[in-house]
Order: C-alpha cells, then sequence, then structure tokens
C-alpha cells in the first residue's frame, strides 16, 4: 500500500492504495466518484476521460499512485454553483448524448480541446475526439455541440434536420 | 373510446424539439449505471471462461484460487447445476428446431471461446480476478464447427466438426416462405425460368459479416437476496422478459423477483438478452445469501456477449429487358453460434417480409438455414434481420440497373409501390399502411445534389481521375413496432407484442407516467413527457415517466424493435384517455353540469357556452380527497392501458451516399451522406435527429469497418476495442437529413418506428457507392467491411468480382433444407 494525497473535485484527499490501483478505480471505488466510468480494458474508449492538472488524461491510463500530489477534476466537479459549464450546457443543447455513458469522459475531452484551440474547425473537433467512442450520436452531434460552446453555431429550434446553425462557415 | 379519440388534442408539445429531460443527470455524472452500485457486504464475481471453442472438461481444480485472499467461494457448473435455470430461446423457428440445452455453465463441455466455467466469488473485483487465475482446468480438444458453409454441410455420416455431437448435425432449422404457396404471389421458380429465356436473370452471393453490438455500457449485473424478494439490477433492455426467465427457468416464484433495469448505456439489441452472467449472478447471490456483483470488462463483452448478422445469402433475382422484376429467390444461411439465443434463429426471420422492401415483386420465395457452430452465440443487432434483408435487395437493384444501363433510380420507381396504391399487401403479405416514396426520393435527390453529383462522376471517370467518384443508392423500408401478438403466435414466437402504459394523476396535480418500454439511451423520459403532457393538457414538466423497475411497471415487453414509440406510446395515448373519461364524470358533477355538455381541451373540462371549467389536476385533487364525488364512482381516476398493435410499423427513407475510392490504395472516404426518411408524425425531431444519425453511424460501420473475426482454432482475433474497429469522430462526416411524412394509418399518433431506421438503411448505400465508383473498372462486389484492401483487391483482379462470388454456395435444396 502506498499513501497518495491529492485533489479530486476541489476536495483534499489522502488514501492508501495499492500501487497497481488504476486512477478510475481509485476515483470510481474509494471516492465514489461513479460519474466517471469504466468502458473497456485497453484505453480506446476514453469513457473514463478527467482533467490530471488540468489537461485531460485516460484514467485508466494512469496509476493512483502517479496522481499523488495533483489536481483531479472529474465530470462531477465542473458545475459550479449549480450552473453547468459551457460544454455541459452544450451537450445538452445540441443533443451531444443519447445513453450518456461516453458522455463524461467526452465532456471532459471537449474542454480540453478547446482548451487549447477555442474555435476548432469542424475536422480539427473530430480528430480531437478521436480518443473518444460513442455508439450513439454517430458524432454528429457531438461535434455540434463542441461548435456550439465554442459561440460557433447558434441553437435553431424547431427544425426537423438538426438542432444549430452555423454562424460562421466551417 | 371512439368519443375520447375525437376529443380534440392540443399539439402544442409533439413536433416540439424539448431538450431532454434525461441528461441533466448524465452530463452531470449523477448516473446510476449499474455497476455504481455498492450494497453493504456484497461480494464480486469473476468468471473464468474457456480458451478453446470446443473442448469436453476434463478436470477443474479450484484448490489454489480458494485459498487465495479474499475468496469467498469458487463454483463450477456442477455445483450451480440445480440452481443455475437455463438460457432460454423463445422463438423456435419450426416446430422441429434443434436446439441445445444452454446451461449458463456448463457441466462437462464448452461450446464457445468464451465461455463461462467457473466463477470466483471474493470481497473486491480484483481479488475476484487474481484468484480466476488461480483455477486450473484441464480440457480434451474436440473439433470445433467455425466455418458456416462448412459448419452446414457436416454431419455425423460425413465425419465434419459438430458443434453439439450429441445432436447429429450443425443444423437448426429451416424456414420458407412461398408466395406461391402463400397464394400472396406467383412461383419464383417460374418466374426465373422464364426471365432466362427472354429477360434478366441476377445471381449473387452477399456476405453479412458477424458484427459486435458493442454498447458502451458492458454489461453489468448485481444481485441482492437479503430481503423479501431477490432484487436484480442489470444492465439490460428487458427486465421484464429477463424477470420470466429467472422465474421460469429457476422456479423462484416470479412474485418473489424484482429487475431493475436502471441507467442503461446503450444496448442495441446487445442488451436484449437472457445471459449466463445474470444467472450465474442469481444463483451464487442465492447460495451465498450474499449481494453479489459481476461487471464484464470490455474485453469478456466482446467475446461472450451475443453478436449479431453473420450469414450468407445466395440471392436469384428475374426480371423483363426493361427493368421490371419478376421475381426473387433468397436462400440464406444464418450462423447461430453455439446456441440459440433468446430470439436467436427468429433474427433472420424478422428480415423475411423484407427482401421484397418497397417494390412490387410479382413471386418472392425466402429459405432460411439456422447453423450451429462454436462461435459466440449470435442475436438482435440494431435492425436485425431487416437490415440483411435491405442490403440484399438494394444492392441487387444496383446491379440490376448496371445490368441495364440504366440510373439506379429509375429502376427502383419502375417497381416500387406508388403512393396513391397504399394501403398495399405485399408479397410477403404484410400490409404497408401508409408511404409516399416518391416524395422522399425527389427531396433526398435535391438535398443530395444528385444531378451535380452524377455530372462529377462522369468528369472523374472521363479523365481518368485516379480517386473516383460513386453514388450509392438505399430506398429501404423495414417493418418495426413489434409486434402485433396474433402474428406472434403464428410464427410461433413465445411472448406476445403488446406494451402497457399506466398514468397516474397525483393529488398534487402532477402527473406519473408508467410505460413497460425500458429506455436505455433512446430519450423515452422525454419524448413520452411531450405525448402526456399533449393529451392531458398539462405542463411538459409536470409529467414524469418511470420504467425498468418491475416493481413499479408490472407489466411490458422492453424496448426492441422499434417498437417503443408505436406500441408503448399509443399504450400511452390509451391510458391518457382513459383518464379523461374517468375524469369526466367526476367534472360534470362538481361543475354541475351534464356530461353532455362538457368539452375537455388544454387539460380542461369547460361547460359549452359558459366560461366555467376545472382543470385536470382539480379533478384529480378532488378525486383524491372524494368528499364529493357522484354516486357510484370510485375515488381515484388513474388508469391503465395496454395495447397489442393491429400491425407492424413501416417507415421508410431514401438514402444517398457519396463515396471517393482510391484506385491507387482502395481507401475510401465518404463524400456526402442524404437521408431523407418518412417516419409519419415526429414527436421529437431533436431526437429523431439523434436516432438517424447514429443509425447511420452503425450501419456505415459495417459497410466499412467492423468485423468479428475468428483464427482457425476458433479464438476472437478482434477482442479487444483496438482490433475491433468502432468508427471515431475522425472516421465519420456530418449528415445531411431531412424528414417527409406520411403518418401511419395504424396509431392515433401517426408515428413510424425511428431507432433502426439509419442503420437499416445506409449499409447498401455505402457499398453501392463504393462497387459504383470503381464498377467500370470491373468491379461488381465487395465483400463487407470494404476495407482499403479488399477495394485494392477487387480492382486488382477486375472481372472476377472480388472473392464473394467464387466462394458461392450451390441453392439449398428443399431436401437438404428440411434433412
Amino acid at each position: 500500500m502506498t499513501r497518495i494525497n491529492l485533489t479530486v473535485d476541489g476536495m483534499k484527499v489522502s488514501d492508501d492504495v495499492e500501487p497497481r490501483m488504476l486512477l478510475v478505480q481509485y476515483l470510481r471505488e474509494k471516492l465514489g466518484k461513479t460519474g466517471t466510468v469504466v468502458g473497456c480494458d485497453t484505453s480506446n474508449c476514453g469513457a473514463c476521460t478527467v482533467h490530471l492538472d488540468g489537461e485531460s488524461v485516460k484514467s485508466c491510463n494512469v496509476l493512483a499512485v502517479q496522481a499523488d500530489g495533483h489536481d483531479v477534476t472529474t465530470i462531477e466537479g465542473l458545475a459550479k454553483d449549480g450552473r453547468l459549464h459551457p460544454v455541459q450546457e452544450a451537450f445538452r443543447e445540441c443533443h451531444g448524448l443519447q445513453c450518456g455513458f461516453c458522455t463524461p469522459g467526452m465532456i471532459m475531452q471537449s474542454i480540453d480541446l478547446l482548451n487549447h484551440n477555442p474555435q476548432p474547425s469542424e475536422q480539427e473537433i473530430r480528430v480531437g475526439l478521436e480518443g473518444n467512442l460513442c455508439r450513439c450520436t454517430g458524432y454528429h452531434n457531438i461535434v455540434r455541440a463542441v461548435q456550439y460552446a465554442s459561440g460557433q453555431l447558434v441553437a435553431a429550434a424547431g427544425e426537423a434536420g438538426g438542432v444549430a446553425e452555423e454562424v460562421t462557415p466551417a | 373510446m371512439t368519443a375520447v379519440e375525437a376529443q380534440p388534442m392540443d399539439t402544442k408539445e409533439i413536433g416540439r424539439d424539448r431538450r431532454r429531460k434525461e441528461d441533466a443527470r448524465l452530463i452531470t455524472g449523477r448516473t446510476r449505471w449499474t455497476d455504481n452500485l455498492q450494497l453493504n457486504g456484497m461480494l464480486h464475481l469473476a468468471m473464468v471462461r474457456s480458451p478453446f471453442a470446443h473442448a469436453r472438461i476434463t478436470t477443474i481444480d479450484t484448490r489454489a484460487a480458494e485459498e487465495a485472499t479474499g475468496v469467498v467461494a469458487v463454483l463450477t457448473g456442477e455445483d450451480l447445476a440445480d440452481t443455475q435455470g437455463a438460457c432460454i430461446n423463445a422463438w423456435a423457428i419450426t416446430t422441429d428446431q434443434v436446439t441445445p440445452a444452454h446451461p449458463p455453465m456448463p457441466v462437462d463441455r464448452v461450446a464457445f471461446a468464451g465461455e463461462t466455467v467457473a466463477v470466483v466469488v471474493a470481497r473486491s473485483a480484483a481479488e475476484a480476478r487474481d484468484a480466476a487465475e488461480l483455477v486450473e482446468i484441464d480440457y480434451d480438444e474436440l473439433p470445433a464447427a467455425l466455418d458456416l458453409k462448412e459448419a452446414a454441410a457436416a454431419s455425423a455420416e460425413n465425419g465434419g466438426a459438430l458443434a453439439h455431437p450429441d445432436l447429429g448435425t450443425n443444423k437448426s432449422a429451416f424456414w420458407r416462405f412461398d408466395s406461391a404457396e402463400a397464394g400472396t404471389g406467383g412461383d419464383v421458380d417460374e418466374a426465373i425460368a422464364q426471365a432466362r429465356e427472354d429477360g434478366v436473370v441476377l445471381e449473387r452471393e452477399y456476405r453479412q459479416q458477424r458484427l459486435i453490438p458493442a454498447f458502451m455500457e458492458p454489461r453489468s449485473v448485481v444481485v441482492d437476496p437479503t430481503g423479501e424478494q431477490i432484487t436484480v439490477w442489470s444492465a439490460t433492455q428487458i427486465p421484464h422478459i429477463l424477470r420470466f426467465a429467472l422465474a421460469a427457468t429457476t422456479g423462484v416464484p416470479e412474485s418473489k423477483i424484482r429487475v431493475i433495469a436502471p441507467d442503461v448505456g446503450g444496448g442495441f439489441g446487445g442488451k436484449l438478452q437472457q445471459t449466463p452472467e445474470e444467472m450465474i449472478a442469481f444463483a451464487v447471490a442465492r447460495r451465498l445469501g450474499k449481494p453479489v456483483k459481476y461487471t464484464e470488462t470490455r474485453s469478456e463483452s466482446l467475446l461472450s456477449a451475443h453478436h449479431g448478422r453473420d450469414q450468407w445469402q445466395k440471392l436469384t433475382l428475374a426480371a423483363t429487358k426493361d427493368g421490371h422484376v419478376t421475381g426473387l429467390k433468397v436462400e440464406l444461411l444464418a450462423d447461430l453460434g453455439a446456441y440459440v439465443a433468446l430470439v436467436g434463429g427468429g433474427v433472420p426471420v424478422l428480415g423475411a417480409f423484407m427482401f421484397n422492401a418497397i417494390y412490387k415483386f410479382p413471386a418472392y420465395q425466402f429459405n432460411c438455414q439456422t447453423v450451429l457452430t462454436n462461435k459466440t452465440w449470435t442475436d438482435a443487432y440494431r435492425g436485425a434481420g431487416r437490415p440483411e434483408a435491405t442490403y440484399a435487395v438494394e444492392r441487387l437493384m444496383d446491379e440490376l440497373a448496371a445490368e441495364l444501363g440504366k440510373d439506379p433510380l429509375e429502376v427502383r420507381e419502375m417497381n416500387w409501390i406508388k403512393h396513391e396504391e397504399f394501403p398495399f399487401t405485399t408479397v410477403a403479405g404484410l400490409e404497408y399502411d401508409s408511404g409516399n416514396y416518391e416524395a422522399a426520393t425527389a427531396r433526398a435527390k435535391e438535398l443530395f445534389g444528385y444531378d451535380d453529383l452524377r455530372a462529377e462522376q462522369k468528369r472523374r471517370r472521363d479523365s481518368g481521375d485516379p480517386v473516383q467518384l460513386g453514388i450509392g443508392v438505399s430506398t429501404f423500408t423495414e417493418m418495426c413496432g413489434l409486434a402485433p401478438s396474433r402474428v406472434l403466435g403464428q410464427l410461433n414466437y413465445g411472448a406476445g407484442g403488446w406494451e402497457a402504459a399506466s398514468v397516474r394523476m397525483l393529488p398534487t396535480g402532477k402527473v406519473e407516467v408508467i410505460t413497460g418500454a425500458s429506455a436505455h439511451g433512446q430519450g423515452h423520459e422525454t419524448a413520452f413527457s411531450q405525448i402526456v403532457a399533449d393529451r392531458l393538457g398539462v405542463p411538459f414538466e409536470d409529467v414524469e415517466i418511470l420504467h425498468g423497475d418491475t416493481q413499479v411497471v408490472p407489466r411490458g415487453m422492453d424496448t426492441y424493435g422499434s417498437r417503443s414509440l408505436v406500441v408503448g406510446g399509443e399504450a400511452l395515448v390509451r391510458a391518457a384517455d382513459k383518464v379523461i373519461e374517468k375524469a369526466k364524470p367526476i367534472a360534470a358533477h362538481l361543475l354541475e353540469a351534464s356530461i353532455d355538455d362538457l368539452e375537455f381541451k388544454n387539460g380542461r373540462f369547460g361547460v359549452r357556452g359558459t366560461d366555467q371549467g376545472l382543470a385536470i389536476g382539480e379533478i384529480a385533487t378532488a378525486s383524491f380527497a372524494a368528499h364529493n364525488l357522484p354516486d357510484g364512482v370510485e375515488p381515484g381516476i388513474d388508469a391503465d392501458a395496454t395495447y397489442d398493435p393491429v400491425n407492424f410499423n413501416f417507415p421508410h427513407g431514401t438514402h444517398l451516399c457519396a463515396m471517393e475510392v482510391d484506385t491507387e490504395t482502395g481507401e475510401t472516404r465518404m463524400r456526402k451522406y442524404t437521408c431523407v426518411d418518412d417516419i409519419g408524425v415526429i414527436i421529437n425531431p431533436l431526437i429523431v435527429s439523434g436516432q438517424v444519425h447514429g443509425g447511420l453511424v452503425q450501419g456505415i460501420a459495417q459497410a466499412l469497418w467492423e468485423e468479428a473475426v475468428y483464427d482457425d482454432s476458433g479464438t476472437l482475433v478482434s477482442g479487444t476495442f483496438t482490433d475491433y474497429l468502432l468508427p471515431t469522430a475522425a472516421d465519420t462526416i456530418s449528415f445531411d437529413i431531412d424528414h417527409t411524412s406520411s403518418p401511419s394509418t395504424t396509431n392515433s399518433l401517426g408515428t413510424k418506428g425511428v431507432g433502426e431506421a439509419g442503420t437499416i438503411a445506409s449499409t447498401p448505400a455505402v457499398v453501392n457507392a463504393v462497387v459504383d465508383a470503381v464498377r467500370h473498372l470491373g468491379v461488381d462486389d465487395i465483400q463487407m467491411p470494404c476495407t482499403p484492401e479488399r477495394v485494392w483487391k477487387a480492382i486488382n483482379t477486375a472481372g472476377s468480382g472480388g472473392e464473394t462470388v467464387d466462394a458461392a454456395v450451390p441453392h439449398l435444396s428443399t431436401e437438404e433444407g428440411q434433412a
């Protein structure tokens, strides 16, 4: 067992963990942060994506001991004072989720993408989300959600074909 | 009820793109996935799975595992043989179907690689998994039936490998539909013979590769036996069917079992199953008297959760020289895998009525032989039978057009049912209630820029551009809204196809709605709220949809086959109408008016000619207090309804796909995808768009990327997400979608199912486009998935048409099939 001290969603925590314990297991099993989920065992799906010191990581690919002394943000730590993070709001607005299982990772990765590139093109969004799998949406509305969050779309209600219209050409 | 149905309904919610009620918890991580559950004293399971496709279990040594830290028990098939129940097949497609027994954990023989042989129970999941490595099992390998065609030909006499040697055959069932025998059309053999004389005969063989549903949430089950009832939480699409199967096969009274499907992360048919893992967890929990949890790894999911598709399709199409189809003969081999799953051989039968699609074929015959092999069992995957049928016929219509030098849309229009001909009884005996193929096609052509893309295709062809452009067409229909119970009975299915709903009017004016449909991502809570809000004239926000718990929802048939809206939605409407009917005499009494003078509009009973009235919520409150009810009227205006559909439901659409193919490398790139689906009246356009987009990508993925591959010893080599290629955002494009609407005439809302439409339609559109891009090089087929390697090979063996034609098997004769 190894002692680790870290901050998760603004809370200081300290635990003894097995050296082999993955960060995602620590979050789910020790802290009850079940908003972060496990979708695969080969680090392909990205469902477990969290931020480590503000940068996205797949938490199945990080040992809990590697997070010692660092700051972790999960999907549960995004909303502040009852207000959704703009990317959370965008996913809801643009119907960027269906079953919602990939959503925590997809939102965390999208935030990271926008942190690095606030006005991404459609292709940059698609490449930026390549490490996150979704089986429900066909990615169409996830891409719209990221465009919306970046201010490149306005919602257009009542349209049968889609949800949002582009403000600027992609 | 007729009077109620005639009530004017305000439709301010229906048609509105409401943001989803479900999302608030899903985007904040406030979720209830089964694996999130923790119960006091809960134990964790790990499965020990067979590495062999077919082997006799000789010894199982559990001692080392039992001694490992934290291990509570190690149990084998023998230990649980009397209590584990059985995995059932609900649909024996013929009375003489050969159906191997399917114990959740086999006792002496494994029939596919990945089958569970022992279960380790420990304090933590990690300890269970560690100890699973210590279980020593000796196997004697047996010959494995792996290749579908070889398995179909194998017998005890010819020494071919048998998936279950004691059965003496791999053939499970032979199912035929013949339009001449059924009286719904002519004799297909005569049509083919005639076309050989003076028309066109196309003979093709297509492969429906094996696919894996690959829902994002791995399956998980928690069983808590500590109360009076045994509570089962499972990541399932079918809590009600699971509860029935648990009770029916273990002897535990159904009333002692509660099944809950909490948040479920996708299914696509893959969670339409009574799984061995659920049965094992149930048996272990009962044996140990402690709550247990089992959550599969992704690799276990890909290996042992049921797969989909996997057919060889031999097709013979007869037509006149001007392009009128005169007959279609279909001969299928369908791979069941190691067991006949819950729906099992019924999956190809669900396609039997759809090979004639939107067309007026005068003669049709469908033959299907289901075959057992030593591979993962197969069952429903999004579309279930209908994508296979649609693929075959839509590929053939493009082939016919090419053969005749006509535009593929022209050949389709020559053969399709005209909009003024509905309702139309097809050669397969189904009555299509409504549709307008002309309108959807015209809109799709316009949106796609069909003529411009054809012109570009010609330019590239003329200039010898190494990157060629192909245009693929798919004008699909499907039968969904499963299903009229009487029809299911005629097909020998084990259950009905109705759906149940209840509407509870709470004294505070809020409305609780209970539906037997069991959502796992579809957005029922939102769409169903819209329906009920309009029907009862109450605010959208005041409606709460409850589902997925057999204790809350006593009756239900669950969610699959694009049935939730068209069957479950109709049940909601009828329950809501009954509420209004029950409230009416109370309203009349309180308003001191005659019932005949009341009209119900916008949620309010008004007295005609006056401004007097009471809202339905006020009636609910009055009925709850029950201080002043008419004589003989019982308190409460809640109502239940169970709806059994009168017919299947037939959405349709025109899908157009443009693919660029690099003729030098075989690489393909999707240029444009346009679809116009007619799904009747749309409840929520936003949710519909999501269903279409997601469906499209699953169908496109079959065309281009996905395939479950086994090696020669029966090991699944596409057993991780590194090897089984789910598309990513970078592989896909944005789609152009629109809708035309010919409302269904068989449900009161005029809706049609949309859950499977995109998947059913898109696969042939993509492959048609890829083939169209290189047809001038002598290619007339490329086996799915159309990887760069396969495309390159097809181009470079031009003329032979790639690998599928060489692999053609002879037609199945009746004798063979029934043997």
